[in-house]
């Protein structure tokens, strides 16, 4: 794959110690993988089933880089793999076959596979596979770039660059897993072409709300990219950011109903559980579809969100939940926000990444479906940040995170890079708002344990993180309007609602963790520090302002929940002050604060900060209080607080989230 | 033999394995490139391990023939997994009699598949000998 933009700056080692897991049940030809590969230099997992190969995806979220699986496996489908590590984790998938007919390859291809190998494989054929992962992750940077064209005005799409390029079912990887070295490479993979960093499409919620009801006007099987494009109207959006959006969304859709895509939309309506706070409701039903679709929020999440969201819906219109790799989600806030300040921003979202590095974008969808409070441990977690609205829209990775029951805390883990999630199943604190509770979500949907649910992307988080926030005010027990502030309300929201809404969040989230997905962290730590998380504990002192919550996180958070600790009150304070100092607390990650999330936090919190700046860091805080486990320690605590930081920074400013969640504009976040 | 000699029918055995179409000769270079000082037997212990785990296979395929009524996708399942397994010791002549006996199965025609799985194993046996007398010799071989 050609960088063609700029250069995909991987480390001189690179692609020595790629990380690949490979699974076939044939002995033979595993063992002769395993040395191939390690003849390639990588770093070689073998599985033989598909089951345990899922685990081991799922509880190691940022363990791996790319995935090679055999088409043939008697406990599951190939197929059925690769979409689940699509979904879920986003990494790139190559799938293998002694079958080398025409119908089998094309299935590969629709299915994502990024490549098909025929068997007996050469190892001139994997001696090249580290392509797939540069270019993923390149193809992600692009997308959020897109997406924030929108926003943006000066991004050009790449769209079709990047779509012709490399791998077959390239486009079916919406999610380019950039991991590791993706922050270099996004960075530097934009090409200079727009401007230094383009950040992604963001698809913020309201984005995402416009999405949505554009495809539910078109109908769902009829919904093509073009006229959804058409439809929505934004300009600076260009028909391939839909086009992947639309891929994530079907997912999403899909994994919700648990049925094919077409059903997707059918979930939203056929869950109606009152999520148990209200603005989760903003999610408006899309949303949840959207984090269903991902595919990660469990359907149950899905369900709770939506149903809180439709319930509630009204705060916010849905945020639009991007099924857009829930890197995307997350970066895309990220990238909204700092487009303002000048793509630090975005590093935030592709850092964040990084960051999380392994913390599955997943939690986009994933994320959204996190908001899902229901009962899903981290499910609801995620659902949950989502359901608020995530401002960002992004929260919907993140609230995938949180829903992610699977993540158990890997959604920490997975920045961390492996650090499970200890997030006790507390159900994922409620990620800080969306900024943080993009962080927070992944944590949260770790703690929730959200097994494997992709959110174990912590990177999403960014993205959700950002969604929360707005959410939070949605959420209706709560009085405190996720709007009331504005940035970090999301994820505040989440947290103020707690008074209120932690209640109701905290009982849905219970199922989860009682975590909802970034709000929730803040709920559950007034509220009773739910969950293991410990929210209180993070450590942070998150000062989040204002409320007294314990979060108090003067964003010295023990970097995990910072977000929900002291949340609440800190709305707008928090949003203020905590901005800056969220960049802190949440990234706490790196300082081990709780758990292993704390990296997520700090990912998410860079989200969340970016978006409201000021959201985000009430968030955040929260989150990384709920997390216990999820301080990710591997990826650099440092790497997350600069980043947050940084975020903060840039993103301070002004609740520079593009998108603005529904109402939540950092200054009118009716609190 | 000397050690001139000994390699000299190394040499030998394995151009008639080729030669005869029992093996691929490719498949087998690319084995045998993956040895090293860690592994120095590896393409032993690949042939090794295909033939512990396609005697799995084998079993299931000779139950499911014996079943009535045949069944023919089962049947196809399995074939494909051990034509898979097979071309990656390459296996050419066991691997050609599994197209073979497929291509029965496709045709529902459980006669033919019952004489394809004959040829199968007797393949599978030949090769099985061919090989093991072919590591003998290399293995005497680098003694000397």
């Amino acid at each position: 794959m050609s960088t063609a933009s700029s250069s995909v700056t991987v480390s001189d080692q690179f692609p020595a110690g790629l990380r690949v897991l490979v699974v076939d049940d044939d002995p033979t030809c595993l063992r002769i993988l395993e040395k191939m590969l390690g003849t390639c230099l990588y770093e070689v997992t073998k599985c033989n089933r598909a089951e345990i190969a899922l685990d081991m995806l799922r509880t190691n979220k940022n363990g791996y880089d790319i995935v090679i699986s055999d088409v043939h496996m008697p406990d599951m489908d190939g197929f059925k793999l690769l979409e689940q590590v699509g979904l879920e984790m986003d990494l790139p998938v190559i799938m293998m076959s002694a079958d080398d007919s025409k119908q089998v390859v094309m299935k590969g291809v629709t299915h994502g596979a990024c490549d098909y190998l025929i068997k007996p494989v050469r190892i001139e054929a994997l001696k090249n596979i580290w392509q797939h992962v540069v270019r993923k992750r390149k193809n992600e940077w692009k997308d959020l770039e897109q997406s924030g064209s929108v926003e943006e005005g000066d991004r050009q799409p790449k769209p079709s660059e990047e779509a012709d390029y490399s791998s077959s079912a390239n486009e079916g990887n919406w999610r380019t897993s950039k991991r590791r070295k993706d922050e270099e490479e996004e960075i530097e993979e934009r090409d200079d072409t727009s401007t230094l960093k383009k950040p992604r499409v963001v698809w913020s919620v309201e984005l995402h709300q416009q999405f949505v009801s554009a495809v539910n006007q078109l109908g769902i099987d009829k919904a093509v990219p073009k006229k959804i494009l058409e439809l929505m109207n934004v300009p600076g959006l260009t028909r391939e950011n839909v086009a992947s959006h639309l891929q994530k969304y079907r997912l999403y859709l899909r994994r919700l109903s648990g049925v094919s895509p077409h059903q997707g939309n059918s979930f939203i309506s056929s869950h109606s559980q009152e999520p148990p706070y209200g603005s989760l409701s903003s999610l408006s039903g899309l949303d949840f579809q959207t984090l269903a679709a991902t595919g990660q929020i469990p359907a149950q999440s899905l369900a709770t969100l939506q149903a809180a969201g439709l319930a509630r819906s009204a705060a916010k219109p849905g945020l639009p939940m991007p099924l857009v790799d829930q890197r995307n989600i997350f970066s895309f806030d990220n990238q909204k926000l700092r487009f303002g300040e000048g793509q630090p921003q975005h590093m935030s979202s592709g850092k964040q990444m990084n960051l999380l590095h392994g913390i599955p974008t997943t939690m986009d969808s994933k994320q959204l479906v996190n908001l899902h409070h229901s009962a899903q441990s981290l499910g609801s977690l995620n659902m949950q940040a989502s359901a608020h609205g995530n401002p960002s829209g992004q929260s919907s990775p993140l609230l995938m995170q949180m829903a992610q029951p699977q993540s158990r805390g890997q959604i920490l883990t997975e920045t961390s890079g492996g650090q499970v999630p200890r997030l006790p199943t507390s159900v994922g604190h409620p990620i800080l708002s969306n900024g943080a509770a993009g962080a927070m979500l992944a944590i949260n949907g770790i703690g929730e344990n959200s097994r494997g649910t992709g959110y174990n992307s912590v990177s999403q988080t960014s993205s959700v993180l950002n969604f929360p926030l707005n959410h939070s005010a949605e959420l209706p027990g709560n009085s405190f309007p996720l709007g009331s502030t504005p940035g970090i309300s999301a994820g505040m929201s989440t947290l103020t609602t707690k008074g209120g809404f932690q209640e109701e969040i905290n009982s849905d989230i219970k199922g989860s963790g009682g975590f909802m997905p970034s709000y929730d962290i803040f709920n559950d730590l007034q509220q009773h520090k739910p969950h293991n998380w410990e929210l209180q504990n993070v450590g942070f002192a998150f000062d989040a302002s204002q409320h007294s919550n314990s979060l108090q996180a003067s964003v010295d958070v023990t970097p995990s929940v910072l977000v929900n600790q002291g949340y609440s009150s800190s709305q707008r304070n928090v949003q203020n002050s905590n901005v800056s100092a969220m960049g802190k607390p949440i990234f706490s990650v790196g300082e081990g604060s709780e758990h292993g999330i704390a990296l997520n936090v700090g990912q998410h919190l860079n989200s969340l900060l970016v978006d409201n700046s000021t959201r985000v860091k009430s968030e955040r805080v929260t989150d990384t209080s709920c997390q216990p486990t999820l301080l990710p320690q591997h990826f650099g605590q440092e790497d997350l607080m600069s980043a947050i930081l940084k975020q903060q920074q840039d993103g301070l400013g002004p609740a520079e989230n593009d998108f603005e969640f529904d109402g939540y504009s950092l200054d009118n976040i009716p609190v | 033999m000397n050690s001139n000699q000994l390699q000299h029918q190394v040499l030998y055995m394995r151009r008639s394995l080729f030669d005869q179409g029992y093996l691929d000769s490719e498949q087998l270079i690319q084995l045998e490139d993956l040895q090293d000082d860690a592994n120095p037997n590896f393409v032993e212990e690949v042939v090794s391990l295909f033939y512990s785990d396609s005697a799995r296979l084998i079993q299931n395929i000779e139950q499911t023939l014996s079943n009535r009524p045949v069944d023919f996708s089962r049947l196809d399942d399995i074939l494909h997994q051990f034509k898979g397994s097979c071309s990656s010791i390459g296996a050419k002549k066991v691997k050609d009699a599994c197209s073979q006996f497929r291509e029965y199965c496709n045709a529902g025609n459980a006669e033919g598949c019952s004489r394809s799985f004959q040829l199968i194993k007797q393949e599978y046996e030949t090769l099985r000998r061919r090989l093991e007398s072919y590591f003998q010799m290399v293995k005497q071989a680098k003694a000397a």
